[in-house]
């Protein structure tokens, strides 16, 4: 167990170290770190000088080094736009972000794994055929235009919810969350839905498959011929089965989710870490692109770290392979 | 794939005299389980229909566009926010009515899907070539090779395309001087895209190489002397065609929805030469004032052409899948 948790460690910080690096050369080598700092007036001379002071006359793997350290203490430099520290911009946007992935993460596994269990018990009937072409045309629709048609049935049309922002929030101290107030609430449930489609979707397609292929094992006839309820076989044997593919999906997921967010955030101005980098992109805010390149790539690591050992834990047919494989 | 035979007829063979008469190219064509499959799938028929249609209006926009969008000259601030299916200030006729700016939706519409499907074309062409390229290489020579493409491969599957698309466009914007980028962006989109999309390409063709490989004729072909970019050019890839052919339709929706994103992102297309999710971007700022068609034809357009062409390509996976029929 401990020297496979090592070993998926010792990928990970592969990873970080390779994302670092293209981080790095996005920092040091798009555009001019000094012609962005200074105006077209000051002399040479005094450029050349600061080049030295900053160190951008080191050698390559010098300025890579220090890249690493600053990032470990995550200093990213100053925003070139908002001439803020990078790192505190991102961490008073994250609260906004994560609030945003987690509900619609939550909504995407509650109607995903329902409507799943449902279209696979039901097989045949009329609603089951229609939740499945549905969400057919709910994958090939884009994310944009799904949040632009719930803001114009629920915000423009209705007048139910409001159709941009976070409502009103409240601070915490460390953490700024719209989840404790009515309209922050409210503010939430059309980005939530937006961002969980895509999930709902897979999830759902994942536990009918699933679902099916357990229907027709052994245990769950020997099951119906113990005299269980159909209760006690779907949810208690049947779906149980199902889950462990389930979660690592939806693990995996919760990163691209972030990623996705980025959209999402858009149509919705919600004020998150997404919608910060697709401003820095406009206006090529080189700081906070590596620095956001770095925390999604810190976030899928982590994510998929996770879900490994979760694997691990739930799975005991892994731990018999692996203490085999291991010697 | 025209080669294969509906199941119920024989393979006529030319050397027996009373074998019937070998049915000539287009009938056999018309014969092909290809066909047969398309003609009994309404849904196909419709798609391809309104696909083609689409690709039409794209193409010959110039000349059936009802007005030349573009031209200031014959643009009219007056005529800002003609209802659909009215006459304007001006005495003009507008059947989709107008935006902010006067100009006649229809056609910006024409106009724009010709940047959406020229950028979503030339990207996924782009993706094909790259990852078929790195795809037979890794899947003919197998070892480190192999190992590195992959890996590479894998990772870039598991972010999401849209992201790695941003962080190229992000990249290519740095690095071209300002004045240039109004010319350069849509060539930099279209990189961008295509650099997202490679992998999956790769995947598949190594996969398929890798059997192709093993089969006689690859090495016939090599103990013949061929020269292996010969062999995987000539011989492995007409073989490998077809699964490809199945990713790069649906890859061909990705692209257009891609495209759509970002513009709407606003770092797509300029606003001078807009497609479809930049006219969708303009549209939303009208939302919320009532002037919705601004915002859903565009919309109606965009929905149209990426669900028509995501059902071709689910239509051909299944039929030049053997194991479903």
């Amino acid at each position: 167990m401990l020297a496979f948790i090592l070993r998926r460690l010792a990928q990970s910080v592969i990873v970080m170290l390779v994302v670092a690096l293209i981080a790095f050369m996005v920092f040091r080598y798009v555009g001019d770190p000094i012609a962005s700092m200074v105006g077209v007036d000051t002399r040479l001379e005094d450029q050349e000088i600061m080049r030295d002071r900053l160190g951008l006359n080191d050698p390559f793997y010098v300025q890579f080094g220090r890249f690493i350290g600053n990032a470990v203490r995550g200093e990213f430099g100053i925003s070139y736009r908002l001439q803020q520290p990078v790192s505190q911009l991102i961490l008073e946007r994250l609260p906004a972000t994560i609030e945003l992935a987690f509900a619609s993460a939550l909504i995407a596994l509650v109607f995903g794994v329902g409507l799943g269990v449902f279209t696979a018990l039901k097989r045949g009937s009329w609603l089951s055929g229609f939740i499945m072409s549905a969400s057919l045309v709910g994958v090939s629709l884009p994310t944009f235009l799904i949040g632009i048609g719930l803001i114009y049935i629920f915000a423009v049309e209705l007048q139910w919810l409001p159709s941009f922002g976070r409502g009103q929030t409240v601070d915490l101290g460390f953490w700024r969350t719209g989840l404790l107030t009515e309209s922050g609430l409210r503010s939430l449930i059309l980005p939530a839905i937006t961002l969980s489609l895509f999930q709902l979707t897979l999830i759902m397609r994942l536990v009918r498959a699933e679902m099916l292929e357990v229907m027709r094992t052994e245990y769950i006839r020997f099951a119906r011929a113990r005299g269980l309820s159909q209760r006690a076989i779907h949810f208690g044997h049947a779906l149980k089965n199902t889950l462990v593919p389930v979660i690592t999906i939806t693990g995996l997921q919760l990163g691209s989710v972030i990623a996705f967010a980025i959209v999402t955030e858009t149509v919705f101005q919600w004020p998150g870490v997404g919608s910060l980098f697709i401003n820095s992109v406009q206006v090529v805010d080189v700081p906070v692109m590596a620095a956001y390149l770095m925390f999604i790539a810190l976030v899928f690591v982590v994510i998929n770290l996770l879900v490994d050992i979760l694997y691990y834990v739930v799975d005991p047919r892994l731990r018999v392979d692996a203490a085999g494989g291991a010697k | 794939m025209s080669e294969l035979n509906t199941p119920g007829t024989a393979v006529p063979l030319e050397q027996s005299p009373i074998a019937p008469k070998p049915p000539g190219r287009i009938r056999q064509a018309l014969d092909s389980d290809i066909v047969y499959s398309y003609t009994r799938s309404p849904v196909t028929i419709i798609a391809s229909i309104i696909a083609l249609l689409l690709i039409l209006m794209a193409v010959f926009a110039p000349l059936i566009a009802p007005y030349n969008p573009f031209n200031p000259a014959s643009l009219n601030l007056m005529d800002g926010f003609t209802p659909p299916n009215s006459t304007s200030f001006s005495g003009n006729y507008f059947a989709l009515g107008t935006d902010h700016q006067g100009r006649d939706v229809l056609s910006t519409i024409m106009y724009g899907l010709r940047v959406s499907l020229f950028v979503g074309a030339l990207a996924t062409l782009f993706a094909m070539a790259i990852g078929i390229s790195l795809g037979l290489a890794a899947g003919y020579n197998g070892g480190t090779l192999d190992a590195v493409i992959m890996r590479i491969a894998d990772i870039q599957l598991s972010f999401p395309a849209i992201l790695i698309a941003l962080l190229i466009f992000g990249i290519a914007r740095g690095l071209i001087p300002p004045s240039q980028q109004e010319g350069a962006a849509v060539w930099v989109l279209i990189v961008a895209i295509g650099l997202s999309n490679w992998a999956q390409f790769a995947r598949t063709v190594r996969g398929a190489t890798m059997v192709e490989r093993q089969k006689d004729y690859v090495s016939a072909a090599r103990i013949m002397g061929v020269h292996p970019i010969v062999i995987l050019v000539r011989h492995v890839l007409p073989n490998v065609m077809g699964p490809v052919l199945v990713i790069a339709t649906i890859g061909l929706a990705l692209a257009i929805i891609e495209e759509a994103t970002l513009s709407f992102l606003g770092v797509g297309v300029p606003p001078t030469q807009p497609s479809l999710g930049t006219l969708i971007r303009i549209g939303q700022q009208f939302l919320f004032s009532g002037e919705w068609w601004i915002l859903l034809f565009p919309a109606i357009t965009l929905i149209l052409l990426a669900l028509s062409v995501n059902l071709l390509g689910d239509w051909l996976r299944d039929a030049l899948n053997p194991k479903l029929r």
